[in-house]
């Protein structure tokens, strides 16, 4: 299953991507949407937490950004920006503070899809329920996706990981929007399209910085493409075409930077005092290791 | 890899190749000893190793020994619940050829046996188990996997794989493999739906040249 072929399907995609799925897998499809639905509700959980929780981090690099954004005047009279900036760092903080979260495709992108997901629907008042369907379109266009190249920062830098959650989460919230299976695909492949070549430089190795706060700006960029195309604006470069554009790039990334903080954020003055910190044993999380 | 994969594992942050994928590394291990483990000598390659630290990949692996799935809230904490349940661990950093970066290596004892095995976290808390006990396998954990260890000798295989037909079970994935003809064979089998029973493990320890044999659950959602 590849993307043009989520993009033939008959709408809701969703529903398409969930036969094909069981067929391969076996499973129910009613058990998979019952599990979807959990999924759903432990998403919620973590924004929840994220957003009352200003408990630093191991390192105390982050923790804070979540709650300082949502307790702080709507300068811009934007809610639902707040809104979807502020539930995708409060999953990503959960996360940072090794909390429970539901990794979208992965943990340091995690906040994305609940971000933009659950941000819209609350923005227009949508329940839950309604949101299980874009959620599986969201997870078979990752599938889609893993088809062409590995989701990890290791292997493909941050644009593996943050692309992919922001064309997952751009196809949702166009589906959920009533968009086709056209649109959404095309959702996702415009937000592909402007992810890449990100890399993958965490300051330190800790899945903080710059993580929490790309997680915030890549879940308005998810919103932003289903804006697009729901108004019927689409790629020009077809979408399955971006995929191997982007698995490509993550080849010709050089080993500093995916994910092995040897280059980027990781490497500027600030990012090298932060691990010799952590090598000297200030901020080492794990003291008991020698 | 399923729906459930892509949006999905629910797991104890921060990393889900780094702290999910380690722990179902560790899951696996658990699994293949079969019994409460003593000992672990635990291997990180490459990135596990250089940035391993910041994801909680440590406390991930020794989580996973103890039977932990990744979002089980006593992750953060498993080395005092090692030394509780009489864990002992140590962890060094290797360096292997031809793996991807983020791959440990668990040597693990128990009180009557122990296992070595080799493998991988690819991204989104997916696992590749590529060697046991120095034979090369590649098991996907999406599956209930059958692992045997015998003396190479015509006819086993077939007998293996009868037993599970005459369960209805259908095999996914089969590979074999032997260190040298006459010499220690191992196959790893993936089976679809639930596997077969437990219990047929006691049938297969009674064939002549049968040295080991492990039933590894499915550790991936989907």
């Amino acid at each position: 299953m590849n993307l043009e072929d989520i993009m033939q399907a008959p709408a809701p995609a969703s529903e398409w991507v969930l036969e094909r799925d069981c067929e391969e897998s076996g499973l129910e499809p009613q058990a998979v949407r019952e599990e979807m639905r959990r999924r759903i509700t432990e998403m919620r959980d973590s924004v929840e937490r994220g957003l009352k929780n200003d408990a630093k981090s191991i390192t105390g690099m982050v923790g804070w950004n979540a709650k300082g954004l949502w307790d702080a005047p709507d300068t811009l009279n934007a809610p639902l920006l707040v809104r979807v900036q502020a539930y995708a760092m409060a999953v990503n903080e959960e996360n940072a503070r090794m909390g429970r979260i539901v990794a979208a495709p992965t943990a340091g992108s995690a906040g994305t899809v609940p971000g933009a997901l659950l941000g819209v629907a609350d923005h227009l008042g949508i329940e839950d329920d309604q949101l299980v369907g874009p959620l599986i379109l969201a997870a078979g266009i990752g599938k889609a996706i893993s088809k062409k190249m590995f989701i990890s920062g290791a292997a493909g830098g941050c644009q593996a990981e943050i692309g992919s959650s922001a064309a997952m989460a751009a196809a949702a919230v166009t589906e959920l929007m009533g968009g086709s299976p056209r649109a959404a695909v095309h959702a996702a492949a415009l937000a592909l399209t402007n992810t890449i070549g990100l890399v993958c430089d965490p300051v330190g190795g800790y899945v903080e910085v710059p993580c929490v706060s790309r997680n915030a700006f890549y879940a308005v960029h998810a919103v932003s493409a289903a804006q697009l195309a729901l108004a019927n604006l689409e790629s020009f470069i077809p979408p399955d075409e971006v995929v191997t554009a982007m698995a490509e790039v993550g080849r010709m990334m050089p080993p500093a930077l995916r994910e092995t903080a040897e280059g980027g954020l990781a490497q500027t003055p600030t990012g090298r005092q932060i691990m010799e910190r952590m090598e000297s044993g200030e901020m080492d999380p794990l003291p008991l290791i020698q | 890899m399923t729906l459930l994969d892509m949006v999905g594992p629910v797991m104890v942050g921060p990393s889900s190749s780094h702290t999910a994928g380690a722990c179902r590394i560790g899951l696996a291990a658990h699994h293949l000893l079969g019994e409460a483990p003593r000992h672990a000598e635990i291997g990180l390659h490459a990135s596990f190793a250089k940035t391993g630290r910041g994801h909680g990949t440590h406390f991930a692996l020794v989580a996973g020994l103890l039977g932990y799935a990744p979002d089980d809230p006593r992750l953060p904490d498993s080395f005092g619940h090692a030394r509780a349940a009489g864990l002992s661990f140590d962890f060094e950093h290797i360096e292997l050829a031809d793996v991807h970066p983020n791959t440990a290596r668990i040597r693990l004892r128990g009180d009557s046996s122990s296992i070595e095995l080799i493998a991988s976290s690819t991204g989104g808390g997916v696992i590749v188990v590529s060697s046991i006990n120095g034979s090369a396998v590649s098991i996907s954990a999406a599956y209930p996997t059958l692992v045997l260890q015998y003396a190479d000798r015509p006819g086993i295989l077939a007998r293996i794989t009868t037993a599970i037909a005459a369960e209805e079970i259908n095999i996914a994935t089969l590979s074999c493999t032997r260190d040298r003809r006459g010499g220690s064979a191992l196959v790893a089998i993936e089976m679809d739906g639930p596997g077969v029973h437990p219990g047929v493990l006691e049938t297969f320890l009674r064939y002549p040249s049968m040295q080991w044999v492990q039933l590894m659950p499915k550790l991936m959602d989907g």
